[in-house]
């Protein structure tokens, strides 16, 4: 059987390339979907800890509930990011974040 | 769960995961995203977490990943593909990783481990018993029925708890999505150039 610091460390795991990815590459689109990574790993997180501190003998649905929430508020998170990605290429013709200079200081 | 079956799906969403980062692809590394999804909601159906690995694989897989897919071959990227690779990022990403994955291992050795807690008929009764008994819910109805026949009705339990305590919040989230549809709608509209001028005028 899988014990909690299991769960633990995959779901760290998971985030630390998410994490990576938001720092390496270089592709906008990518760096959003690695975004989307750190974000599930947070998730198994919560189900790991609803499932091994129950309440009443069940799992705490506390914790699922807020998965529900995040998956959801990252959905829309998603729809709004990727017409903002589309309104950038309109105008700027790329998604390469090394191009996308003009606030630099 | 059994361990292999628990190694097995985290092999598969932690290489899913690592080859998001490799391929130079992006339609390559929307692919990864759902494999390691679809590990990641193996992982949910394994912690009994049902309705999550559900709409993980509807929600995720199915309409995010399906929407970043569609955007890729809408941008049509050819020249991203052909770009060099700088060394500092990758040594700066490299480290930050090193440094968190030391990080978390220290902290889980010092953490106390918990084996997972019996989900068995006894304690799906017993649980019946104790939420009838505070008056969470009835003493006929589907879950306790579910409860004492031995099933978890998880649908059921998050039903009950979304639609009761977190029913403001289960609102709120109804106008977030709704602002975001109209701001993806207007974000992604093109601007019309008389339009332009109109709005200059006033």
């Amino acid at each position: 059987m899988a014990t909690l610091n299991n769960y633990l460390l995959v779901s760290g795991l998971l985030f630390a390339i998410g994490l990576a990815g938001v720092v390496l590459r270089r592709n906008i689109i990518v760096v959003f979907m690695c975004l989307e990574l750190m974000l599930s790993a947070a998730n198994l997180t919560l189900v790991a800890f609803s499932r091994f501190h129950p309440s009443h003998g069940l799992p705490d649905y506390n914790g699922q509930i807020l998965v529900f929430f995040v998956i959801t508020v990252a959905a829309a998170e998603v729809a709004v990011g990727l017409a903002i990605i589309v309104a950038l290429f309109r105008t700027r013709q790329t998604i390469h974040t090394d191009d996308l200079t003009s606030m630099k200081g | 769960m059994p361990s292999y079956l628990f190694w097995l799906f985290s092999t598969v969403m932690l290489a899913g995961g690592a080859a998001v980062i490799a391929f130079r692809n992006p339609v390559a590394s929307a692919l990864s995203v759902v494999a390691c999804f679809v590990g990641l909601a193996g992982l949910f159906v394994g912690l009994s977490a049902f309705f999550v690995g559900v709409i993980q694989i509807l929600v995720y897989t199915g309409a995010v990943m399906v929407l970043f897919i569609f955007i890729i071959m809408l941008l049509d990227l050819k020249g991203e593909v052909k770009r060099a690779t700088t060394i500092a990022p990758i040594l700066g990403g490299v480290g930050l990783v090193i440094a968190f994955v030391v990080q978390l291992t220290c902290v889980l050795s010092r953490s106390p481990d918990l084996p997972a807690p019996a989900l068995d008929k006894t304690t799906l009764a017993e649980a019946s018993g104790s939420l009838v008994h505070s008056g969470t819910i009835a003493a006929s109805g589907k879950i306790a029925t579910a409860l004492n026949a031995g099933s978890l009705p998880d649908v059921h339990l998050i039903g009950r708890a979304l639609f009761t305590d977190y029913n403001l919040p289960l609102q709120i989230l109804g106008v977030i999505l709704l602002v975001a549809t109209v701001g993806a709608v207007t974000l992604s509209k093109k601007t019309d150039p008389s339009d332009r001028s109109d709005r200059s005028d006033r």
